[in-house]
């Protein structure tokens, strides 16, 4: 039963990580495919915490970590060019 | 042009930095048995720094870190390969480690590893190359 209610959540988080890359792949303004591409790795996160939990074992926290950081960084970095045009400025403006 | 605010931003970052230096840190020492080591650990400082980079500019970050991340390179490469030229003065092979018990006053008995020196050659290796792509990138001109 434990094991038949994990692997259901693990299909219907690939079935949500598949919406999002349709709202990628069609989304029709920029700040939908940032969000889309955020809500992935945050997806990514829960399905990497299921899976360390149906194995039953430790090893993978560092990945949901890695991955938090990462997919942090990324949504930054793109909001940063959508805002300003340029992404890491040399000499701040103000 | 509106001035942007990025209030928000920086108040997340000072604290998300150390969060992200410290658990780096931590990558770094749990590479001997567990996920982890010089490599990934280098790369989780160099997320840090990018993180930096974000939320201030270059000359912010290169006036408070005067560090040229070219010789930290240079000097991680040089350290990696000279743990492995140093096992040549022990009659053993290129780049072979060993590892001992060791009682120290506060961890109480402790593994030590060669292996560690020449991980942290790596990590210094992948921060430098790293950053110097990340600074070269991102010029304007």
């Amino acid at each position: 039963m434990f094991e038949f209610l994990m692997s259901g959540s693990l299909i219907l988080l690939v079935l949500s990580i598949f919406a999002c890359l349709y709202r990628v792949w069609k989304g029709p303004s920029m700040p939908d495919r940032i969000q889309a591409l955020d809500t992935i790795g945050i997806t990514l996160v829960g399905g990497v915490a299921i899976f360390s939990v149906l194995l039953g074992t430790h090893a993978f926290l560092e990945v949901i970590l890695i991955v938090g950081i990462l997919s942090f960084i990324g949504t930054i970095a793109f909001a940063r060019s959508l805002e300003r045009g340029v992404v890491i400025e040399r000499k701040r403006v103000d | 042009m509106k001035r942007p605010n990025d209030l928000l931003l920086r108040a997340v970052s000072k604290v998300a930095v150390l969060i992200i230096l410290t658990f780096s840190i931590n990558l770094f020492y749990s590479g001997h048995h567990n996920p982890g080591g010089g490599f990934i650990g280098g790369l989780g400082v160099t997320a840090a720094l990018i993180l930096l980079f974000l939320t201030y500019d270059i000359e912010t970050v290169t006036d408070n870190l005067p560090v040229d991340f070219k010789k930290v390179a240079a000097i991680g490469v040089l350290i990696a390969v000279g743990t492995g030229a140093g096992s040549f003065f022990f009659d053993a092979a290129f780049l072979s480690q060993t590892f001992g018990y060791f009682d120290i006053p506060v961890f109480g008995k402790t593994e030590l590893a060669t292996a560690v020196l020449f991980d942290l050659g790596v990590a210094l290796a992948v921060i430098g190359s790293a950053v110097t792509i990340i600074q070269t990138i991102s010029e304007d001109e």
